[in-house]
């Protein structure tokens, strides 16, 4: 992966195959404590604490076609690799929150990309399910809430292209006076 | 900022568009894979390329979807384009470039493109 957003983007499809829906996907960029935050969290089937476990492990995934899964290592050495840790928190039948912290400025950060562009693959892919994107700098912040878009589209699907065009520009004009860094 | 305003009027544009394209014929898939493997390869962009050009082509009934990992990591970005009656064609190592002249050669003009295919690919 060459951008974070792909790995959030990775991880989200973790909480689609886990029946979510309603996936959230936070940025928080801390300059004060050079700090990058992200997390995916959803409200799927969750995990016991015995897949939490075995989620670590790249030889353990619960597909049946092949017997890796490499989504939450590779996110979790992008983020021990900058300073940062992954956590996963999870309860079966409420959900799975997975958190990676960054150092914001240290050197073997990846740059975190194009997340406009992983939450409108997300959303053009899974019309049906509902997305959060949060993004916050210090004190600015930007939020789309698919919820608030399905009131006003009614019947007409958020894959529709004229809505899809409509989130997009939504979220560059709305990220643009954020001013990230990240 | 993109109001709601702007989105009602959308919507209710995108209502007519929805109604005229009902009761016309089945469509072509567009199936993206979208597991760790094809993300890592690009899958992003070459989705997003899809859905843009067929957008901007306004081509009409065909669904973009995504897949898990089919087992061919090595020719991600791999894409199928199933259209109905017709043998299914597998493009691998695609690209946005790529992308966007399956659209005009394949979705639309109905010739697939065979030097993207996995097929030549493998030979």
């Amino acid at each position: 992966m060459r951008e974070l957003s792909l790995n959030v983007l990775d991880i989200a499809q973790n909480s689609i195959v886990a029946g979510a829906t309603l996936v959230e996907l936070s940025v928080v960029e801390d300059t004060a404590n050079d700090r990058l935050i992200l997390v995916i969290a959803d409200n799927g089937r969750g995990m016991t604490s015995e897949q939490l476990e075995q989620v670590r492990d790249p030889f353990y995934t619960t597909r049946t076609t092949r017997k890796v899964g490499m989504g939450i290592p590779l996110f979790r050495m992008a983020a021990e690799m900058a300073g940062g840790e992954l956590t996963i928190r999870s309860t079966v039948g409420e959900g799975t929150v997975v958190t990676a912290t960054f150092g914001l400025t240290h050197i073997d950060r990846m740059p975190l990309g194009d997340m406009a562009g992983t939450v409108s693959t997300l959303i053009r892919l899974n019309p049906h399910l509902d997305f959060v994107y949060r993004h916050k700098v210090d004190d600015r912040s930007f939020e789309l809430d698919t919820r608030a878009l399905r009131e006003v589209l009614d019947d007409v699907p958020l894959s529709e292209p004229d809505v899809m065009e409509w989130i997009n520009a939504n979220m560059a004009e709305g990220l643009l006076p954020l001013n990230s860094q990240a | 900022m993109k109001s709601i305003a702007e989105l009602q009027a959308i919507r209710d544009k995108a209502r007519e568009k929805i109604a005229m394209r009902e009761g016309s014929h089945e469509g072509i898939r567009i199936v993206v894979g979208m597991a760790t493997c094809g993300i890592a390869a690009g899958a992003r962009p070459v989705l997003n390329a899809f859905v843009e050009e067929i957008a901007k082509r306004n081509v009409q009934n065909v669904a973009v979807v995504q897949t898990g990992c089919i087992g061919m990591c090595q020719f991600e970005p791999i894409v199928e384009v199933i259209a109905p009656g017709k043998e299914k064609v597998t493009y691998g190592q695609m690209s946005p470039e790529k992308a966007v002249r399956v659209v005009t050669d394949h979705i639309v003009n109905g010739n697939p493109v065979a030097e993207y295919t996995i097929d030549k690919l493998l030979k």
